[in-house]
């Protein structure tokens, strides 16, 4: 191209990411190379983060393909625990297949599962202290089931019915549990990430023992709120872990989209001097291990780590999406990970710790728990247009701690409305 | 002239745009292959390339302040915001850049862009999927703000923006992309084939900005109004048999004082209808204005009809929008003597 100067110059050409498979491809993830369980070095705690620069481009995995636990990240937990991931897993999957029906059902607005990255929550969730404070994003459910909290105040919140303690004005799934360390769920992205940082920072200066950890998905590390979280963090070594859940979409966006062609989402953390693991997702076991390392790390003062939890998004976004209109078919089918529950039952099979009836009688108990569960947050009603499950009143209530003359007025004008509404 | 729904009349309005300039390019969150969450882009990649219509990475701000660099080199970017609750962090390039760059550069660099962003609840959405954030914008200087309230407009007016030499926030009402809703939630709605403003031509054409509508015709009193709001106006009124005044905004900046002025001359009373939140809302400076202008033709007290100063609740919603009720007791209110 010639031009205004006579100078002859090559065009540019502006890149625009593209993922190797549409709807109708034949799918292969032949390409996608991971390094054998058992073959990354575990570095002790307190390593400098510039001796850990290696570790952000391999892949934590702990189960072998015959469902052994090897090498030096291998939690060596005792049976009992890790039944209790499965467990938690199981019942994650069956909740979230009862919800999503309810919502099928027309008995809520909205509803967004996490199959296939159950690990990511629930081992992490075992793996720190009960009293550790989460801040998740929308799909970390799997934090509140393993922390053991009850399935038919979740079901409340889905409902937005008379159970529900945050009065019906969340979308459903935006669960706040603070009993639980469990952050206020927002629906802006990526928010938390930062909120997190402030809340360990919070706790070093207090001379507190208990730190943080934050859920965003791989989407979500494109906006500012990732990067804010990761300069403070770095800055005041704060005792924090940031999880990243790489399950390769945001709704329809594929991972390059944030920058996933060009480096892996845990090197983010090297630009900013923060340690920074990579992790088989669907490895229950690599998920506990590594979330282990961050909090000693976190807890003996050694700053925050970064982990990218490699996974993937099994189903919709959410209700309202339809993955087939964007993605091939085969690519759930195909992912080379597996699915981490049948990963961990393998393992435990492999042990002599499980059996198949064993199995099939946990998950026929837990079907049994969440069926009653259901029963019982149905009582208190559903959520539908006409069904109005709480006082007008409390739609005026918590905008501040004292309702100010403003909102009373408003208040007392729709108690008004209401009345000539007859409804 | 075919027939459109809101999504398919703003789709048309950007294929048309993207087809008479090269310069003309759309992007946002889900935008491309996928044609957008709500279908607005559905094809545009498809036709244009991906050079024209992509995905962004998910940051508003990279969105916004992406858009204002691409206009710098003289393009005529459409970024769109998944939804206009997004919007928040992309604030800073659009208050301190975007719309300050013709002022600061004394004309040397212009932004001529115009973001897109549904808003309005109705959708059960819950508070990060329902605001209505028009009056934050309206108060910045250097922005424009249009909010269309059907297809013929929506189209019109999308072109019209894209067209504009300065930087342009286009409000579209999800609540009302497939039927005109008239905020009988417990109804059914039609779908816009039905109505006379789903008839929209193929090819080019513009509404122009700042020029509002008079939807109705009276003498009873002036009904300002935009978006969502002007369907659930309209049905208020027919239900009451009342002969008012409905005046569709359609754009907020540049305002079109004038017919409001006329029409309220002429009637002498006024009821202002949004559905954002109450407290300096766009209806202040609405009701600032008429008053200011039409003090000595008013017959009553003008009335404001808005959402209530709280954030937007999921599951009493119908609670919190200003439906037929609350409207029908302003405007008996406004009519008294």
């Amino acid at each position: 191209m010639v031009d205004e100067a006579g100078r002859n110059l090559r065009p540019l050409t502006l890149h625009v990411p593209e993922p190797k498979y549409r709807p109708g491809d034949t799918v292969s993830f032949d390409d996608m190379v991971f390094p054998a369980a058992g073959s990354v070095a575990r570095p002790p705690v307190d390593a400098d983060p510039s001796s850990l620069r290696d570790l952000p481009y391999t892949l934590i995995r702990v189960l072998d393909p015959n469902g052994q636990a090897v090498g030096e990240w291998n939690p060596r937990l005792p049976a009992d625990r890790v039944i209790r991931i499965l467990r938690g897993m199981m019942l994650t999957r069956i909740y979230d297949d009862r919800m999503f029906r309810a919502q099928r059902q027309g008995k809520t607005s909205f509803y967004m599962k996490c199959t296939g990255e159950e690990a990511v929550a629930v081992a992490a969730a075992e793996a720190l202290d009960r009293d550790d404070m989460c801040f998740p994003s929308y799909r970390q459910q799997g934090l509140l089931i393993a922390r053991d909290w009850s399935l038919v105040d979740m079901m409340c919140q889905v409902y937005s019915n008379g159970g529900d303690r945050l009065k019906g004005r969340q979308l459903p799934i935006m669960y706040s549990a603070k009993d639980a360390g469990f952050f206020s769920v927002s629906g802006n992205l990526g928010t938390q990430y930062p909120q997190a940082v402030g809340w360990a920072m919070a706790s070093a200066a207090k001379g507190d023992t208990r730190i943080a950890a934050s859920w965003v998905g791989e989407g979500t590390t494109a906006e500012g709120d990732f990067h804010a979280a990761c300069t403070f963090a770095s800055v005041f070594r704060a005792p924090v872990i940031l999880n990243i859940v790489n399950n390769q979409w945001a709704i329809s966006s594929f991972a390059g989209f944030a920058g996933g062609e060009s480096t892996t989402f845990a090197a983010r953390g090297l630009g900013y001097g923060i340690a920074a693991l990579r992790v088989d997702g669907n490895d229950p076991l690599a998920v506990y291990a590594a979330t282990e390392w961050a909090a000693e790390r976190a807890r003996t003062n050694s700053g925050a780590t970064l982990i990218e939890h490699f996974t993937y998004r099994v189903e919709a976004h959410s209700t309202s999406d339809d993955p087939s209109a964007y993605r091939s078919s085969e690519d759930a089918l195909q992912f080379p990970l597996g699915d981490p529950i049948e990963r961990l039952k393998t393992h435990l099979i492999a042990i002599g710790e499980w059996d198949e009836d064993r199995h099939e009688a946990l998950k026929a108990e837990l079907t049994a728990g969440v069926r009653e569960a259901g029963r019982e947050a149905e009582k208190l009603g559903v959520l539908s247009g006409t069904a109005f499950n709480h006082g007008f009143e409390t739609i005026f209530e918590d905008v501040f701690e004292t309702m100010p003359a403003h909102l009373k007025e408003q208040s007392d004008w729709m108690a008004e409305e209401r009345r000539v509404a007859g409804v | 002239m075919t027939r459109m729904n809101m999504i398919q009349a703003i789709n048309s309005a950007m294929d048309v745009a993207m087809d008479r300039d090269p310069d003309v390019l759309v992007m946002g969150e889900d935008v491309g292959y996928f044609g957008g969450v709500f279908r607005a882009t559905a094809g545009l990649q498809k036709k244009y390339g991906k050079t024209r219509c992509f995905d962004a990475p998910i940051n508003e701000c990279g969105i916004i302040g992406v858009a204002v660099g691409m206009a710098a080199y003289g393009l005529k970017p459409v970024p769109e915001i998944q939804f206009a609750d997004y919007i928040y962090p992309g604030m800073d390039q659009l208050i301190s850049e975007a719309a300050r760059l013709r002022y600061r550069s004394g004309g040397e660099f212009t932004c001529p862009i115009t973001v897109r962003t549904p808003f309005g609840g109705g959708i059960f959405g819950g508070q990060t999927h329902s605001q209505s954030p028009e009056g934050i914008f309206t108060h910045v200087s250097g922005l424009k703000t249009v909010v269309p309230s059907n297809p013929y407009d929506a189209k019109g007016l999308l072109i019209a923006a894209i067209e504009d030499p300065d930087p342009v926030l286009f409000f579209e009402p999800k609540r009302i992309y497939n039927g005109p809703f008239d905020g009988h939630y417990d109804r059914p709605v039609s779908p816009w084939s039905k109505h006379d403003s789903s008839e929209v031509p193929e090819a080019y054409y513009t509404v122009p900005l700042g020029k509002a509508a008079i939807v109705r015709a009276g003498e009873a009193v002036t009904v300002l109004c935009y978006g969502t709001m002007v369907h659930v106006a309209l049905g208020v009124v027919a239900e009451a048999g009342v002969d008012a005044e409905v005046i569709d905004l359609r754009t907020l900046v540049p305002l079109d004082i004038d017919t409001i002025v006329a029409s309220v001359e002429k009637t002498g009373r006024c009821m202002i209808v949004h559905e954002a939140t109450r407290t300096s809302g766009f209806g202040a400076e609405l009701s600032a204005q008429v008053q200011e202008r039409c003090f000595h033709h008013l017959e009553a007290p003008i009335e404001r009809v808005t959402g209530w100063d709280t954030p937007y609740p999921h599951s009493l919603e119908w609670a919190y929008f200003p439906g037929p009720v609350r409207l029908g007791q302003a405007l008996r209110r406004v009519l008294k003597d």
